[in-house]
């Protein structure tokens, strides 16, 4: 049954639990919130959202006030600007003075606000807290300083991605964000996702920014520097620069990263077709030779120190192969030096990623051959951003222009990865041909499409069924593996992506709320599929020139000493 | 004289604890306290294992309370009273000039391992307010010129037992 309620004036209905903030966006109005996040526990902690309800002699806050029938709304009486304009101004009471040099400057919801409500002056003068920044993991950045205590971190952290890492600590006018023991993040069990730095208001988590060691290598006359950038970012890059959502750039930042002058420029999904080839064969050699299934794929490095951390029983069922970065990395510093005739030692090599976790993988000891890293530095989407709009370079009037040869071509098997399911996908048409010698009937599997957080599908091959599923969200991959134990699952092959959503919801993404942008993203991929020329990875040329000419086979000797590793148990509470 | 940490040490406190879940958290802190002295990483871990907690919870709810301690206790463990009568007559200035001179903060315990510093809520002392106690020694009517000295006295009896 719905619920009539009048928001300033005008009918709208509520769903039955409905908070009222929902039906106030319906009828035409927004209130400003902070705390508030799609999808997590209202708390009710910043009171932002507070509106008038007639006839109810306090201000409630939208967010965490249920819908009752005939309640009158008012979302902008002078009261309840009044007291949005109080709260913010308490807020600013201690922030620091730092948006000059904040890595949310122009993107922070704190600075929006007081613009919004028109605030020209410090009220409530107070000293800043004395904090401490924490740069000691190689991926997130934190700047307590700058922390409102809005919870919204805590909150991703725990109930979306399971992790729990950072939490409230202490009280009073002590309350702080703080990992265990109140360490640095570098020892605590966080897995480096950046969801909650994208849950942030403010500029109190970011990445770690590595703009300034590219831009060093760039100027560097000794060194070649090359960048590959990953599936997702050419369908959301554009949104920094005024484009809308999902828009493909592809050919639009190959020419910027050029203008930047990077030498050569990769797709990170050629490698990902590379990733596909190995993966693929090593779901039929398990399959064939029993074991262990399910398979679990090893491409988001966040989920691998997740394993790692808290599941290490199943160590033994991730897929050995390295992720596309680290594939690519590989081959770059291998087949392309030798290939360019440049020393391995003289190659700068670049990742764009959507990913934060991306950089912590880079940094792993076991990508590194001979002291030399496979990959050497990693920028997030938001960070190439910064540095084309640092270069000058107006992205959307630049004419389109390919990645280079050897590893610029892709199928868009390889183009799909991200998207939550889309490795899955890619995979199964793979190995579909390497059991049947044809690719499958059915190309699309619109069973692990979609933005749900567990999705699963039966397919056959051979004759024989395979039950796969595609999970997004550490929080969701903790329940489909505890399932298992449980043996209320059984499945053969799951696809496993630490971002809510996969990639194109990643933690280095340009900012959004909406979840309509992110629907935007997935799309656009898909399109890109449904009109691709080759759609199994295995039809990619340059991989099959690749393998003929360096790495013989998949799972050869050479494709593991190069593209496969290993992982172990990691005890991160000491 | 070293206090033993590690779990070997809280494991039969767990036991006490079977199936327990998050409500059991406080109680099961104040024993590890109880037994340890304080809550070593190690228990804090333990404990969360034990209840299915990220230590990052565990930690986080016990610095909410005043009542744990996360370094173990100094020779000589000073407790400042932050009842109302002390309250009134001052104790906050003598917790102030405390940690100014022990260079750490309520909770805290100086590298020497000399002094730690916690403050309580009521030591039932209100005649002597403002009081606090050292190692169940009270020194009550204190302001805090009298801070400085107090220290040197008891910084004196280490030397004298060393001796
Ligand atoms: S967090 Fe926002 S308001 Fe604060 S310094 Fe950064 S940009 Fe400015
Ligand atoms: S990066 Fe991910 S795991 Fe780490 S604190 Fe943020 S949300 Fe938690
Ligand atoms: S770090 Fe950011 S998200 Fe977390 S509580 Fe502070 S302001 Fe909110
Ligand atoms: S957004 Fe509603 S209370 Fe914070």
């Amino acid at each position: 049954m719905k619920i009539p309620i009048t928001v300033n004036g005008r009918t709208v209905e509520a769903e039955p639990g409905e908070m009222l903030l929902a039906p106030i966006r319906r009828a035409g109005y927004s209130v400003p919130t902070l705390c508030y996040g799609e999808g997590m526990t209202p708390t009710g902690a910043c009171r932002l959202c507070v509106v008038e309800i007639e006839g109810r002699s306090g201000l409630a806050t939208s967010c965490a006030t249920p819908a009752e029938a005939g309640m009158e709304v008012l979302t902008h009486s002078p009261r309840a600007v009044e007291a949005r304009r109080t709260i913010v101004e308490l807020l600013l009471a201690r922030h620091p003075d730092d948006c000059l040099y904040c890595a949310r400057h122009g993107f922070c919801r704190l600075q929006d606000l007081a613009e919004d409500l028109g605030i020209r002056r410090r009220r409530f003068p107070a000293d800043p807290l004395p904090t401490r920044l924490d740069i000691s993991s190689p991926a997130i950045a934190r700047d307590p300083a700058k922390c409102i205590l809005c919870g919204k971190c805590v909150r991703v952290c725990e109930e979306i991605q399971g992790v729990a890492a950072i939490d409230f600590s202490g009280r009073g006018s002590e309350t702080r964000i703080a990992a265990a023991f109140d360490e640095g993040m570098n020892i605590s069990s966080c897995v480096y996702c950046g969801q909650c730095v994208r849950a942030c208001p403010t500029g109190a988590l970011a990445e770690q920014d590595s703009t300034g060691r590219v831009l060093e290598a760039l100027q560097d006359p000794e060194l070649t520097v090359v960048v590959q950038h990953a599936p997702s970012i050419s369908v959301t890059l554009g949104e920094e620069f005024g484009l809308p959502a999902g828009k493909d750039v592809d050919g639009l930042l190959a020419a910027a990263l050029r203008r930047l002058g990077f030498d050569r420029v990769f797709d990170t999904s050629f490698s990902a077709d590379l990733t596909i080839m190995e993966e693929s064969s090593e779901l039929v050699r398990r399959l064939e030779t029993g074991g262990p299934l399910p398979l679990l794929t090893s491409c988001s490095p966040g989920w691998i120190k997740f394993v790692e951390e808290f599941h290490p029983r199943f160590i033994p069922h991730l897929s050995t192969c390295k992720s596309p970065q680290q594939m690519l990395g590989a081959v770059i510093k291998t087949h392309f030096a030798k290939l360019a005739g440049i020393v391995p030692g003289k190659i700068f090599s670049v990742a764009i990623m959507p990913c934060t976790a991306k950089k912590f993988e880079a940094a792993r000891p076991e990508m590194a051959r001979e002291g030399l890293p496979d990959i050497d530095a990693v920028l997030t989407t938001r960070e190439i951003a910064r540095m084309i709009r640092m270069g000058g370079i107006d992205l959307a009037r630049l004419e389109p222009e390919e990645s280079d040869p050897p590893f610029g071509e892709r199928t868009t098997a390889g183009k799909i990865f991200g998207a939550g399911g889309g490795v899955m996908e890619a995979a199964l048409r793979n190995a579909h041909y390497l059991l049947t010698g044809s690719p499958p009937e059915r190309l699309e599997l619109k069973e692990i499409r979609g933005p749900a957080g567990i999705k699963e599908a039966e397919v056959e091959i051979a004759g024989r069924k395979l039950r796969v599923a595609a999970v997004s969200g550490t929080g969701n991959a903790r329940r489909v593996l505890e399932e298992m134990e449980a043996g209320l699952r059984e499945l053969d092959f799951i696809e496993v992506m630490t971002c809510p959503g996969g990639c194109v919801n990643g933690g280095g993404q340009p900012y959004t709320a909406d979840p309509e942008t992110i629907r935007k993203r997935v799309r656009a991929l898909y399109r890109l599929d449904r009109s691709g020329e080759r759609r199994v990875s295995r039809e990619n040329r340059s991989i099959q020139r690749l393998y003929r000419e360096f790495l013989g086979e998949p799972l050869s000797e050479k494709s593991h000493r190069l593209l496969h590793t290993a992982y172990s148990p990691r005890d991160v509470t000491k | 004289m070293k206090v033993k940490t590690g779990p070997e040490k809280i494991i039969p406190i767990l036991a006490a604890y079977p199936e327990a879940g998050r409500d059991s958290l406080i109680p099961l802190l104040q024993d590890v306290q109880e037994a340890e002295g304080y809550l070593s990483r190690e228990a804090v871990v333990a404990v969360g294992r034990h209840l299915g907690l990220p230590a990052g919870k565990v930690y986080g709810v016990a610095t909410f309370y005043n009542q744990f301690r996360f370094s173990p206790r100094g020779r000589y463990h000073i407790q400042v009273c932050r009842g109302t009568a002390c309250h009134v007559r001052g104790s906050g200035t003598l917790l102030g000039r405390l940690e100014r001179e022990l260079k750490i903060a309520a909770g805290e315990t100086g590298r020497d391992g000399l002094f730690s510093l916690e403050v309580v809520s009521c030591i039932g002392a209100c005649g002597l307010a403002p009081v606090i106690s050292v190692n169940g020694e009270y020194h009550g009517h204190l302001t805090g010129d009298d801070i400085p000295a107090l220290l040197e006295d008891y910084r004196n009896r280490e030397t004298d037992e060393d001796d």
